[in-house]
């Protein structure tokens, strides 16, 4: 056997590559990041933490410019979320970040009773959602959180669309009184706002109406629903498009709105569509009821399965194509 | 920075034949709240009453005017099953009427079984789950220490709860921040629901876990107040910046009433008023006195 280490390691080819996200700043992943920078510069007293995943996150940048205020749990999810609780008695103001599969399954109950019952400013941000983990398999998917945390008393959920509408929501927590649930996906997805958008806790985005159909989208699901639309309308068809960023409080007011006006509704989410967005819509529907029809569309009940993210969408039938397909098949 | 460290009341350092009245204070009382509430834990508060007394009567500075005083030092109770005992001290300190007390679990109550923050002054931090508490006194540590304060976190744990996995992440994480104010009390009384904790799922060796965790452990007679007292005034100095401390307190399940003591399996149950009253009469006579568990 030769021994290890005697000889100098070969130069690695062109076209090997250390993943990127490893000690390395990655500008396409700091909304997060300049979210609770802004915070702190408004004086905000925020002290962020995660459980190993820093650099998946875009913590990593915070955690450099302010290292006091920043808290690295390791591989402990659980314990992360109970002592961002006790951390918010002190006065502090606590976001902790971990896969959403994790952070809204495993720390649930702490969410529950730690966070929400005892009604602590806590922000958890639950990032890579749905099915934007790939091919790294189903238990890194998570297409349950909307409806755990939905279903947690004091708790608001929030699904922003792209990093803008993600730091402005950051930025607009500081006068939130109630604890978060951020939904976040992977931090590079297409952008759909400009980055002086604001935002507002409990009130839908309406980027269009529309009498024949309007699509009711959140997270990363808004951006194909609007290129969905778009060649919907091509065809003839009035299309109106909402971004549901806040899931609860849901914008109850816009949902009778859009129902009343559109002949159907249809819902669309990277997420089971039972106990999610669409059944918040649902919900409402069925309580003021306007002779719409309504759609859901998301995950089936069913585990995603393992995939480039690309290719999932796609097959799930959640990128515009699929959107819009699901559309005329509505109106059919 | 805070100057609040030089401008904090002295702790209330009370002698031990206070410590021991208060102690049977808070089983008689408890004895009294669980008649109104026609079941409750008498055995898992009679293992922690000279406990309670201690930090309450002899360690902690907290000011009953003033609930949500920042400097104040912290009390968790991961096994939050034994506040029946804790509330008759915050009544008597002061933070409530005495006879909120007396609608214990009645509709309404802000009193039940499990403490509750959001509703009884005093209470530090809600519990009800087993396996948080020690993981939210981490954090209120970790808060401390970043805004400057000077408070200890005092953590209560019930020796069953150490078959929870989530006691271990918090013990790791305290360790690996050098969180000197942070406080672990194991009330090591050896008995949970199903049995005792030997049969039920065993965690000895107990001082070599939380040592080879990185804790600095202590172990105590948990009925000799004074000296709970006295051990947890020390630790209560610790630096900032030092490892957490663990406490074994070693204690009889039912302490105080012999027959609990000798039926250590009573985790949950109800006297009759004829019974209540003996054990009453029990406690105030101080009859026991079989010390800690061996």
């Amino acid at each position: 056997m030769s021994a290890v280490g005697t000889a100098p390691a070969a130069p690695l080819s062109d076209g090997s590559w250390q993943y990127r996200g490893l000690n390395a700043l990655n500008p396409g992943l700091d909304h997060l990041s300049d979210g609770l920078l802004d915070l702190v510069d408004a004086g905000v007293p925020v002290i962020a933490g995660t459980a190993d995943l820093q650099y998946s996150n875009g913590l990593v940048k915070f955690a450099r410019t302010h290292p006091d205020r920043f808290l690295q749990f390791g591989i402990s999810e659980q314990n992360m979320v109970s002592a961002a609780a006790g951390l918010a008695t002190t006065g502090a103001s606590p976001f902790v970040a971990t896969f959403a599969s994790f952070l809204a399954l495993l720390c649930c109950e702490q969410i529950r009773m730690d966070v929400a019952y005892t009604k602590l400013p806590v922000r958890l941000i639950g990032h890579h959602t749905g099915i934007s983990l790939g091919f790294y398999g189903t238990s890194h998917h998570a297409t349950e959180d909307i409806s755990t945390m939905r279903a947690i008393a004091g708790l608001t959920v929030v699904s922003p669309a792209d990093g803008p509408q993600l730091r402005a929501a950051i930025r607009a927590s500081a006068s939130w009184p109630e604890p978060i649930y951020f939904r976040i996906s992977r931090g590079r997805d297409p952008q759909v706002y400009d980055p002086e958008v604001e935002f507002e806790f409990g009130r839908g985005v309406e980027h269009s109406q529309g009498t024949d159909v309007t699509i009711i989208a959140c997270g990363t699901q808004v951006h194909p629903a609007l290129e969905a639309a778009d060649a919907l309308r091509a065809e003839g068809l009035s299309v109106g498009v909402v971004d549901m960023s806040t899931i609860k409080p849901l914008d109850e007011d816009l949902v009778r709105a859009v129902s009343a006006r559109s002949a159907v509704v249809v819902t669309v989410e990277e997420h089971n569509v039972l106990g999610g967005l669409g059944a918040a819509v649902a919900e409402v529907m069925a309580e003021t009821p306007t002779g719409s029809r309504l759609v859901r569309h998301g995950i089936r009940d069913e585990y995603s399965l393992i995939a480039p993210p690309t290719h999932l969408y796609a097959h799930y039938r959640l990128d515009a194509p699929g959107i819009a397909a699901v559309v005329r098949e509505a109106l059919a | 920075m805070p100057s609040a460290t030089t401008l904090l009341p002295d702790r209330p350092r009370a002698d031990d034949d206070t410590l021991a009245d208060r102690a049977a204070f808070v089983r008689t009382e408890t004895i009294r709240l669980i008649e109104l509430a026609k079941v409750g834990h008498y055995s898992s508060v009679f293992s922690a009453a000279e406990i309670f007394a201690a930090l309450y009567y002899g360690v902690m500075r907290t000011d009953p005017t003033d609930p949500g005083w920042q400097d104040r030092d912290r009390f968790l109770m991961g096994k939050g099953h034994a506040a029946v005992g804790l509330f008759p001290i915050l009544a008597d300190l002061g933070y409530f009427p005495s006879d909120v007390l007396d609608g214990y679990t009645r509709l309404g109550s802000p009193l039940g079984d499990h403490p509750d923050m959001t509703k009884v002054p005093g209470i530090d931090f809600s519990s009800g789950s087993i396996g948080h508490a020690l993981s939210n006194g981490l954090g209120m540590a970790l808060g401390g220490r970043m805004a400057g304060r000077d408070f200890s976190v005092f953590v209560m744990l019930g020796d069953g709860e150490m078959q929870e996995g989530q006691v271990w992440e918090a013990a790791l994480a305290g360790a690996h921040h050098r969180l000197g104010k942070l406080v672990a009390i194991v009330d090591r009384n050896g008995f949970q629901l199903d049995g005792s904790v030997d049969d039920v799922v065993g965690i000895e060796p107990l001082a070599d876990k939380w040592q080879a965790f990185g804790w600095e452990v202590h172990e105590v007679d948990g009925h000799d107040a004074g000296a709970v007292r006295d051990l947890l005034l020390a630790l209560a100095e610790r630096p900032a910046e030092a490892a957490p401390s663990c406490v074994i307190a070693r204690t009889r399940k039912g302490k105080g009433v012999r027959y609990m003591e000798e039926e250590p399996g009573w985790h949950l149950g109800y006297l009759t008023p004829a019974d209540a009253a003996a054990a009453v009469a029990e406690i105030r006579a101080g009859l026991s006195g079989t010390g800690a568990r061996a």
